[in-house]
């Protein structure tokens, strides 16, 4: 995660990052329907995870839970391989904040944990917040720190 | 039908959180992510309120899992508070991290609270 001069902070789009300021007016049509389609894909592998595996009320949303540490971890690797190997001008748009960004959600990580509390269990909305916080805190270091090992790995043979 | 409006819901949800990031970094200067914390508060207060609704299941789907799914994320704001970390930014990542949590849990009680005044 070394960056060059523009540090990127906001992986959906960072105006200091001047491919990003570009990407919008260069290809309007483009950005905005790779967006849409990876967040089509991203929602209806969520709402499918979520089927398969619901919970009660006063229940830990696993399934949500697992999602949100998984798109996590993926865009801290996906971050990483993109800083190291830039790709098309549409890949990150597509993967990062289509796929991942549709994938993972903030919304309904709120209000089952409003919900739980409602339902007389704010143990369990408490571990659901916190739970989801430092594993998608970790999930992120080591999806890029995984990838960073690899992507150096992957140089060494390309140097042989 | 359900796939359908989840899909409807994500193609409009996803875009409207990059067109928001922009917007909303346009209006200022801070590398504070105000545009992912602007998105993520809004999508809990709306899930808020359908939560509370007696809607249909289609409604659910289309608002709640696929426009509001994909309009917040979770990805974003753990790669966002690593990064301002990893900047040295310490006081940033901590209230990213505290500020988008304990704004959506209000969001989210806030529009269950609003849904259920409107309704009766």
């Amino acid at each position: 995660m070394t960056g060059p001069s523009e540090f990127r902070v906001d992986p959906d789009v960072d105006l200091r990052v001047p491919a990003d300021r570009r990407e919008l007016p260069a290809h309007p049509a483009a950005v905005l329907g790779v967006i849409a389609a990876g967040g089509v894909l991203g929602a209806l592998a969520r709402a499918g995870l979520q089927a398969a595996f619901p919970h009660p009320p006063t229940g830990f949303p696993w399934a949500t839970f697992g999602i949100n540490v998984a798109g996590c971890l993926l865009i801290g690797a996906l971050m990483a391989v993109l800083t190291a190997r830039p790709a098309g001008p549409l890949v990150r748009p597509f993967l990062g904040v289509g796929v991942l960004g549709g994938f993972t959600t903030f919304s309904t990580y709120a209000v089952d944990a409003q919900r739980a509390i409602a339902a007389g269990a704010p143990g369990t909305a408490l571990a659901y917040l916190a739970a989801t916080l430092a594993g998608a805190l970790l999930a992120v270091w080591a999806g890029d720190a995984v990838a960073a090992r690899l992507l150096a790995r992957a140089r060494g043979g390309a140097d042989r | 039908m359900t796939v359908l409006l989840i899909a409807l819901g994500a193609a409009v949800g996803a875009p409207l959180r990059y067109l928001t990031d922009r917007a909303v970094q346009a209006r200022h200067a801070s590398p504070f992510p105000w545009g992912t914390l602007t998105v993520n508060v809004a999508g809990s207060l709306v899930l808020g309120a359908v939560a509370a609704l007696p809607t249909s299941p289609a409604v659910t789907a289309l608002v709640g899992t696929g426009f509001c799914g994909a309009l917040t994320t979770w990805s974003t704001l753990g790669y966002e508070t690593v990064r301002l970390h990893r900047e040295g930014r310490r006081g940033h990542a901590l209230a990213n991290a505290l500020v988008s949590i304990a704004a959506g849990l209000g969001a989210a009680t806030g529009g269950y609270a609003l849904a259920h005044a409107v309704t009766g």
